[in-house]
């Protein structure tokens, strides 16, 4: 504790100076051994895409084509709004580099509200799947559709929990330890971007081959 | 490693420089996306080629977001050594169907 406190105020030592042996602070490394353990959950689940769909007779299982039963346009339109959410993240964070709380505020909000986009957009596919008494249930290509679209959904409602407490309350820490809080962007960052990886594969995966 | 592009001793106005390569970032990633679906429309005879053309592309702007948004052009030795174990597994859970389908084919095919 001494020595984390000589180094800086947080409990927990370097997460603003870098580690001794890892050359970063630990929420970074933290982040990235997290999003070591995400891309095994998401490999796991692509991995039996793969196995369901390579020993399929036809795929999609019901016939036609896949693009033929998802909605491509609107998949489009959630992959360049997701992009764009990238890009307002990480000028969220360069905002904090750059010493300005205002712009961070700014392209943060401007990141939570194309998540809530996202989700709204995924919310009509949903919907229109379901009203075609499309659900998991009806053959495999919607179990692993809904599954692996399901838990991208779900990492954005995560992302967006993060971001908004780091627009509003976790804010406050800008005041105190500018460093730290620019820290915490940066890591919410690594993991908006993940996100964001995911859905570049799970596109053309789902909705054009 | 060097010590980063985005280090602690960099000036506003010195950081100011990198927001160009952002933009560049987005704007390929886009375009990118739009040349995905384009080839989709062509509706290509060859299937494994439709998947292999729509996969590089991926690949290519996963790339960008890593290298780019996430910093990994320039990072730390520990990162990367955790991402090339990360990969390793990650390959091998890909593989792990290819296996399967190999011992379990006939089934498949109703045999």
């Amino acid at each position: 504790m001494a020595e984390a406190a000589a180094h800086h105020e947080s409990p927990i030592p370097y997460m603003v100076q870098p580690h001794p042996v890892t050359g970063i602070p630990n929420g970074k490394f933290g982040i990235w051994l997290f999003l070591a353990s995400e891309v095994m959950l998401f490999g796991a689940l692509f991995s039996s895409y793969v196995l369901i769909r390579t020993g399929a007779p036809h795929w999609p299982p019901e016939g036609g084509l896949t693009s033929e039963i998802v909605n491509v346009p609107l998949g489009t339109l959630n992959t360049a709004v997701l992009i764009t959410s990238s890009i307002t993240m990480v000028l969220s964070w360069a905002s904090c580099k750059m010493g300005s709380l205002p712009r961070f505020k700014l392209w943060m909000a401007a990141t939570i509200g194309l998540a809530s986009v996202f989700l709204v957009i995924k919310y009509f596919e949903y919907k229109h799947k379901f009203d075609l008494g499309h659900f998991p249930s009806h053959d495999n290509f919607y179990a692993i559709y809904f599954t692996l679209t399901g838990l991208h959904g779900l990492h954005i409602i995560g992302g967006i929990i993060v971001n908004t407490f780091l627009l509003t309350a976790g804010s406050k820490m800008w005041t105190t330890d500018p460093e730290h809080f620019t820290n915490r962007v940066e890591n919410a960052g690594l993991y908006w971007h993940f996100v964001d990886l995911v859905w570049i594969f799970l596109f053309p995966s789902l909705y054009l081959l | 490693m060097a010590e980063t592009t985005h280090s602690h001793s960099e000036s506003p106005e010195e950081f100011k420089k990198h927001l160009g390569k952002y933009y560049a970032v987005f704007v390929a990633l886009i375009c990118l996306t739009a040349i995905t679906v384009g080839v989709s429309y062509l509706k290509l005879e060859s299937r494994g080629l439709a998947i292999a053309i729509a996969l590089v592309i991926a690949s290519v702007k996963a790339g960008l977001v890593a290298a780019v948004f996430m910093h990994l052009i320039d990072e730390k030795k520990v990162i990367y050594a955790v991402l090339i174990l990360t990969a390793l597994f990650f390959l091998l859970v890909l593989g792990l169907p290819s296996l399967t389908v190999y011992e379990h084919g006939p089934a498949f095919q109703g045999q």
